[in-house]
């Protein structure tokens, strides 16, 4: 069972190291998009109840919406935008990738210290989604288009998600479709968002943000 | 009852955004105010059932939160009419760079708010935290539209930094539920469903460190949302920046109904017997919270910026009212009720003084008193109602919660409290003092048929309202507070 959790686990965190990596907004959003994939397959893989609807729906809502109408809104908005890369973030390129790997080292550190029982989640887990947490969290501050920092807020919730998984094995259905539907709603709203940035200033970078004070 | 009171705003915010005439769409949005303002008061009386196994239910504290939602909309309902009137479509010039803008279309605006009034009833009525979290972030979502109603950049950039800094901090409040669930898990496997009365009554089997773990996450997360400092930072930008009316909301029924996730978490903490732990956490939160409003405070130039560090002040003292415990926890819940009063009467009168003088810089408004004379007569008593003097409502809350450290014996706090405290006193009263007096500069004058009554008549009914609790708390009201302190671990 967890050889194909793990395979999942592991493309998660090579995903991460290339968003960390990557400046190219349109190679961002479909990595994303190729993560939210692998992330509808995991409640699949991980209860292994083929027979079950709730997780077939759930699968499907997740990969339709993570992967498929989040970066088709994401690259609608990134066409209408004048940019097209991400030129000078706060934190160099090169910078970001050292830390990714000292982040997960982190991860794998603090997660060895959190008393959880295996039979819960498998041991790749609970790492894993930490360190997706904190790139996202990593994303979000060390960018400077609006575009990325949505990115980052995306794999944040999917990192977020991958602990609900595993721990909240018997959440409601209902819960998990208002979750979606919020995230959804989240990015549908800062899209529209960072439209009216790109119309009002000709550009999306958040740093020029900064005429209100103290 | 409790699908009635979601359906019905939820309806009419679809109607709301199809609706062609404004002043039908105004009349839907008053009409609606009303609706749910009787429901609610109706439930005094009778409290519905639970609906839906248990995920839907009016408990003290749902019913106590989703009142003063229901009062404040329905104010702000009335207020938002004669604001509208006001609010020509088209170009107009901004007060301050003296650049042409637009505002969002008013359709949008008043859907909006009607689905803000259906977010927030459902995180006053869910007792799942799954549920909860889901209307939370739902909230967020509905009010973004409505800090960005002025179409321009600064708006913007509010808009953008509290759709970002809360989506992340309500995100990080998730993950604090699937610790929850985490730690409601026995080690066979089976685990306790989340909603609050299961938790509750499980409290003792659940696990230790994870549910403190979640409680970290609910505090960090929600307090986000609540503007406890250093959370805050989307606060001062999204109150100063959205029209008044929704300030008013924002400060007084939104900030509450996070603050409402906090109490829910520190619920499930006492019945597992670490009531603690949050208290302390709660306690450094919220007097950290008062000292950093009390330096922005000082020496703050603009007027709504000012109130918004207030309310942030004020969140503060909730937080450290509930750390407490107790007799602490029946004061806070008093002074919710009394900060979300007094504060949107505030951001009411503010809204007036800015229509006029048409600048939030504090020292370019002199003779509020002269020009606009109820509004500043309003403004004074809101002033000293806010900062805790008698006979209004904030100082009989203040006190309760000051008593209950000293008969705690926690000398110290209460000492740093009243000294922030009158601090903030003396940040607030040289600036709203001089704003209320003096002589306005030329060319500022009045409305030429007198102050609007729709302007006038809401923050006029809080200021009674105030006055009236500072005096006497009805019996039910009382014992609803009792209820929730008792909830709380308290007696």
């Amino acid at each position: 069972m967890n050889n194909s959790v793990d395979t999942i686990m592991v493309f998660l965190v090579l995903t991460n190291l290339m968003l960390l990596g990557t400046s190219r907004l349109g190679t961002c959003i479909r990595v994303v998009a190729i993560q939210g994939i692998a992330l509808g397959l995991l409640p699949l893989f991980l209860h292994r109840n083929w027979g079950e609807i709730h997780l077939w729906l759930l699968a499907g809502a997740i990969m339709g919406l993570k992967g498929g109408v989040f970066p088709w809104l994401l690259s609608r908005t990134l066409r209408e935008s004048n940019d097209s890369r991400e030129d000078e973030p706060f934190v160099g390129y090169g910078l970001s990738v050292v830390t990714g790997p000292l982040a997960l080292a982190t991860c794998f550190w603090v997660s060895s210290r959190l008393p959880l029982s295996p039979q819960i989640a498998p041991s790749l887990v609970v790492p894993v989604a930490l360190f997706t947490i904190m790139v996202g969290l990593f994303l979000i501050v060390s960018r400077k288009k609006a575009l990325t920092q949505v990115l980052g807020y995306l794999v944040l919730e999917n990192g977020i998600y991958t602990f609900g998984v595993a721990l909240a094995q018997k959440q409601p259905l209902l819960v998990e479709m208002g979750i979606l539907l919020d995230v959804f709603a989240a990015v549908f709203v800062m899209g529209i968002i960072i439209f009216h940035i790109n119309r009002e200033f000709d550009h999306i970078d958040t740093d020029q943000l900064s005429s209100l004070r103290s | 009852m409790i699908f009635l009171l979601i359906l019905i705003p939820l309806v009419a915010a679809g109607l709301a955004f199809a609706i062609r005439q404004d002043a039908l769409r105004r009349g839907i949005l008053v009409a609606t105010a009303m609706a749910h303002t009787t429901l609610t008061l109706s439930a005094w009386w009778v409290r519905p059932g639970p609906t839906l196994r248990g995920w839907l239910m009016l408990d003290a504290p749902g019913l106590l939160f989703l009142s003063m939602t229901s009062i404040l909309f329905l104010a702000a309902a009335v207020y938002a009419v004669g604001y509208l009137r006001t609010e020509k479509p088209g170009k107009r010039e901004d007060f301050e760079e003296g650049f042409l803008f637009t505002n969002a279309p008013e359709a949008v605006f008043t859907g909006c708010l009607l689905m803000f009034l259906t977010t927030m009833t459902l995180v006053t009525t869910s007792q799942h935290f799954g549920l909860m979290w889901v209307a939370v972030e739902a909230t967020t979502l509905a009010s973004a539209p409505l800090i960005f109603f002025h179409r321009h950049h600064r708006s913007l950039e509010a808009t953008w930094k509290y759709l970002l800094i809360c989506s992340v901090g309500i995100a990080l409040a998730l993950l604090g539920n699937f610790f929850l669930a985490a730690a409601a898990t026995k080690s066979g496997g089976e685990s306790t469903a989340l909603v609050l009365k299961d938790l509750i009554r499980d409290g003792g089997h659940l696990n230790v460190p994870w549910l403190k773990a979640a409680f970290l996450f609910f505090l960090v997360g929600y307090g986000t949302k609540m503007g406890l400092a250093p959370l805050h930072t989307w606060l001062p930008d999204a109150h100063s920046e959205s029209p008044s009316v929704v300030s008013a909301l924002l400060s007084g029924a939104l900030l509450n109904c996070a603050f409402l996730g906090i109490l829910r978490a520190q619920q499930v903490c006492a019945a597992a017997g670490q009531d603690l732990f949050g208290q302390n956490l709660l306690i450094l939160f919220g007097l950290f919270s008062i000292g950093w409003a009390a330096v922005f405070i000082l020496g703050q130039i603009d007027y709504k910026r000012m109130l918004a560090y207030s309310s942030v002040e004020h969140m503060g003292i909730l937080a450290l009212g509930v750390g407490l415990g107790g007799a602490g926890t029946f004061g806070a819940m008093l002074h919710a009720v009394n900060h979300s009063l007094t504060k949107a009467m505030l951001f009411f009168v503010a809204g007036n003084i800015l229509a006029v003088y048409k600048t939030k810089t504090a020292s370019d408004v002199r003779g509020v008193l002269r020009v606009i004379p109820i509004s500043g007569v309003l403004w004074i008593a809101g002033f000293l109602a806010i900062t805790g003097l008698p006979p209004f409502g904030i100082f009989l809350s203040e006190f309760t919660i000051v008593k209950a450290m000293l008969d705690q014996g926690r000398t110290w706090i209460a000492v740093a409290l009243l000294s922030l405290l009158s601090l903030i006193f003396v940040g607030m009263s040289s600036t709203v003092l001089k704003m209320a007096q003096g002589r306005p500069s030329d060319g500022v004058s009045g409305p030429a048929k007198g102050e609007a009554y729709l302007a006038i008549i809401p923050p006029a009914v809080f200021c009674v309202l105030i006055l009236m609790l500072g005096l006497y708390i009805p019996p039910a009201v009382s014992s609803v507070l009792h209820e929730v302190a008792r909830g709380l671990g308290g007696n």
